[in-house]
């Protein structure tokens, strides 16, 4: 039944919801992207095509290589202590403990919860006259007087990561809970009647053999923090003065604010050829992996 | 047969017998052994899930308390993180405050579900056919559903924009739920296809002898089989529906009759002083519906989330 026309046109049929549907609302506008940037599309219906214009005025204005620089880093922190932090909270629940079912619930809810509710709080807790963490810090008598945490450049910069790190934090904690329970018991049982401790198994049994893990993890919470929106968004709008807007929040302050579409749609192609690249790394990593477990 | 090897066959099989609960005691007692910490150690791990719950859960716990605060101590110096004669009051007057929080957490409700419906309906045939069929072009297929997770609602939101406005969508649940499927339909056919290659092939060709059409195997014989799957599917995409219901809603649609709850309250305490007691009782509220599907849906959910990671 395999392997005849009719099986693969039966196939196709079964895929074209799917298939239009990305095409519609995915392929058409990535590719409408690319065409706007070209021009100097804006509120008013029609427009004309003015070539490399709006990618000249861009890099020219000299704060976008700035941008994209405070991109990387901020992605770059974001995505290391997530990582960090998900590796320690997946051992510390992948330990034999009463209560381990009750931990694995409770890691969960800044993953599942509606993300701009998580987001609200931390902007309370941020409140410099009134929030936990600079009341917190004077009533310990760390600082001495309120601390406005958003309202402060590098305070600001550092905080959005904080709460990104935050949201990302249990999927990659879980995620990597998984790949830890795949690694076969057998091997721990070997390295542990030869006398291996417990560190020293961590270290030569679990972390080489979450490796693969580890790779595909970090590139996906590379992708999705380097698109981060929310976050910022609700809770400095890019703000103060600039410190904390990313590639994503200078797109959308120059299309959605200012409403120039040609403008914005070339700094989002700028993104986009960057999110191919961690794609192709993605991919290249994806293939590597799966023939050394062919091997 | 010799008799010879009879008796050496049963012997062996005898031998193997008994040495089966021999080694499951062993295994037992190794994993019992290997399991054992020294007192230090379980110290150290429960204060590691302690530190590590802390920074989870602390901003619902400074949430929860600050609902309970009336605003006078809210806004009063130096801070207290318990609440003193702290009430539920704020729950009952956010409704006041917030005309139409009941609509929005409808919408918000609303909108999940239909995106729900509309992926599982997309997902399941385009699941099936990866699954199952091995045509031109099906890894490459595979490969491009997959590459749309690459790249987010917001990059492509100023065509989207365009593409609502022409079709007419703009300031309707469609501007909202359209966008936010197609996001959710690569993974959740990721999710899926992994899940029916696990159901035998037997079983269709079994149905294709006794011929039944494709359309009949799919129907009465994948989609049964295929149902915890699906569930995991659907609670999964509801769960992402529901959690990510912001930019799509912010930049598509004007009308607060419309909004979903996260961007509803964002409007609202945008434009006056932050009631931030009733902000965070009305965010509770809005969380309660997740809650409750973390609680009686935890095991699907474990299955889904590692499921779907893993398999990668």
């Amino acid at each position: 039944m395999t392997g005849t026309r009719s099986a693969s046109l039966f196939a196709l049929a079964l895929l074209a919801p799917a298939l239009i549907y990305i095409l519609i609302i995915v392929a058409y506008p990535l590719f409408d992207t690319v065409v706007l940037s070209f021009t100097n599309a804006a509120l008013r219906p029609t427009y004309d095509f003015v070539g490399w214009a709006n990618y000249q005025r861009i890099f020219g204005a000299g704060n976008f290589t700035e941008v994209i620089l405070r991109t990387f880093i901020w992605t770059f922190f974001s995505v290391a202590t997530k990582m960090l932090i998900g590796t320690l909270g997946a051992t510390l629940l992948n330990a034999a403990i009463p209560g381990q079912t009750l931990f694995r619930i409770l890691t969960m809810p800044p993953w599942i919860v509606p993300m701009a509710i998580g987001i609200f709080m931390w902007g309370w807790m941020y409140n410099g006259q009134f929030g936990m963490i600079s009341g917190l810090l004077q009533n310990f008598g760390i600082i001495s007087k309120p601390w406005p945490i958003l309202a402060q450049g590098s305070s600001a910069f550092w905080a959005t990561i904080v709460t990104d790190v935050w949201i990302g934090v249990p999927m990659v904690t879980i995620y990597l809970l998984a790949a830890m329970q795949s690694i076969p018991k057998d091997l721990y049982e070997a390295a542990w009647t030869d006398g291996a401790g417990r560190f020293y198994r961590f270290r030569r049994i679990t972390l080489p053999l979450m490796m693969p893990a580890m790779l595909t993890m970090s590139l996906l919470s590379l992708i999705a923090t380097f698109n981060s929106f929310d976050i910022i968004w609700i809770l400095t709008q890019g703000g103060p003065s600039g410190s904390t807007t990313t590639m994503i929040i200078d797109t959308y302050k120059t299309a959605m604010g200012s409403r120039k579409y040609g403008e914005g749609a070339a700094r989002a192609v700028v993104i986009c050829i960057f999110v191919s690249i961690f794609c192709i790394v993605y991919f290249r990593a994806v293939r590597k992996l799966s023939q050394g477990e062919a091997k | 047969m010799s008799h010879l090897a009879r008796t050496a066959a049963v012997v062996a099989a005898d031998s193997k017998a008994l040495a089966k609960p021999a080694a499951r005691i062993r295994a037992r007692s190794t994993k019992a052994m290997i399991d054992r910490y020294k007192w230090y150690e379980v110290v150290a791990l429960y204060a590691g899930m302690a530190v590590f719950l802390f920074f989870v859960l602390a901003p619902f716990i400074e949430g929860f308390l600050v609902s309970l605060k009336p605003l006078s101590q809210l806004f009063s110096t130096p801070y207290n993180f318990i609440p003193q004669n702290g009430s539920f009051d704020a729950y009952f007057q956010m409704w006041r405050s917030v005309p139409m929080l009941g609509m929005h957490i409808f919408n918000s409700f609303f909108i999940s579900s239909v995106v729900t419906l509309i992926v599982v309906v997309i997902v399941v045939p385009a699941a099936y056919a990866f699954a199952r069929f091995q045509f031109a072009g099906s890894g490459l297929m595979l490969g491009g559903f997959l590459a749309v997770n690459m790249f987010s609602g917001a990059v492509l939101l100023i065509p989207l924009f365009r593409l609502m406005r022409q079709l007419g969508l703009l300031n309707t649940y469609w501007a909202m739920i359209v966008p936010g499927a197609a996001f959710l339909i690569p993974s959740s056919i990721w999710l899926l296809r992994t899940y029916m290659t696990r159901i035998p092939r037997e079983l269709d060709e079994a149905a294709w002898v006794d011929g039944a059409s494709r359309l009949y195997t799919l129907r009465r014989v994948i989609l049964p089989l295929a149902m915890p799957g699906i569930v995991v599917v659907a609670i999964m995409t509801f769960i992402g529906a529901y959690a990510q219901q912001f930019i799509f809603a912010l930049t598509f649609n004007s009308r607060t009759e419309f909004m979903p709850l996260p961007v509803g309250l964002f409007a609202f305490f945008g434009k006056q002083e932050v009631q931030w007691n009733e902000l965070m009782a009305a965010s509770f509220v809005g969380i309660l519906p997740v809650m409750i599907v973390i609680v009686f849906l935890q095991r699907y959910l474990v299955a889904g989330l590692t499921a779907g990671a893993v398999k990668q």
